[in-house]
């Protein structure tokens, strides 16, 4: 049972180690669209600030599902 | 169980490596911080996913500011005609700084031929230094950086700048110059 116990253990932290490097690349993605939406902002060019924004909205949604698909794990 | 408490190693409770090796025999950092590994680990990377997506919502909220700004802003481009010098007062080959608007920041003028003028914003595009006509040389100069422009379309052509200088329009009219209109550098 301990041990049964100790390998779901180990798959949760996998799978939560997983969970964490995805939202940590997403993050970053957001990150770099932030940045890009800025300059071209500054720079003029406004075409991009609204499709960047759904974009970013998009990432967050992902993040979100992750958390709570972590929380499910309990 | 106690998550994340320094607790000191009590013989029955004492935590279980990774590696196997008995308390002792740890390292100065892991024996600093007597935490159940595996319970440590899996409490704060779930907090840490927690972190990124909080993260995540600050950088849609930028995102959203920004789309914002760009569907509501305002953007004044001035459209007016105004007379910002007289052909005789810039030399061949000189130049003149004005303001269009009034209060606006810097714009410079130059005389490229016998009627032939240019303007720009004389803001450099990468740090806001203004920036020297070089007519000789068919260029403006950002000394700041080692920025350079190319004096006919204002495109940047080395150096850190990256978006062209915003031009003045410009109408040249019995003797005077005026300005029309100012056209945004494309990024």
């Amino acid at each position: 049972m301990t041990r049964r116990k100790r390998i779901a253990h180990s798959k949760r932290m996998t799978i939560v180690n997983g969970a964490l490097v995805f939202s940590i690349l997403v993050i970053v993605l957001q990150l770099w669209l932030l940045t890009a939406t800025m300059n071209a902002f500054l720079g003029g060019d406004m075409t991009t600030a609204v499709p960047a924004a759904l974009a970013s909205l998009a990432c967050l949604s992902v993040n979100l599902w992750l958390l709570r698909y972590l929380y499910r794990l309990d | 169980m106690n998550h994340g408490a320094l607790r000191p190693p009590v013989d029955d409770h004492r935590p279980v490596s990774p590696d196997g090796r008995p308390f002792e025999e740890q390292p100065r950092w892991r024996r600093d911080f007597p935490i159940d590994w595996e319970e440590d680990d899996y409490v704060s990377r779930r907090d840490l996913v927690k972190f990124v997506v909080l993260t995540s919502g600050a950088f849609v909220v930028g995102q959203a500011w920004i789309a914002f700004k760009s569907l509501f802003g305002r953007r004044d481009v001035p459209t007016a005609r105004v007379a910002i010098a007289e052909v005789n007062e810039v030399p061949l080959g000189g130049s003149k700084t004005f303001e269009y608007p009034q209060g606006s920041t810097s714009r410079l003028l130059v005389r490229t031929g016998e009627s032939a003028f240019v303007a720009y914003d004389q803001q450099c595009t990468h740090l806001q230094c203004p920036v020297v006509p070089r007519v000789a040389e068919g260029k403006l100069h950002c000394p700041c950086h080692n920025g350079w422009f190319d004096l006919q379309t204002g495109q940047p052509l080395s150096g850190p700048p990256r978006r062209s200088l915003p031009r003045v329009r410009l109408e040249v009219q019995q003797g005077t110059v005026y300005a029309t209109g100012v056209e945004d550098s494309p990024s």
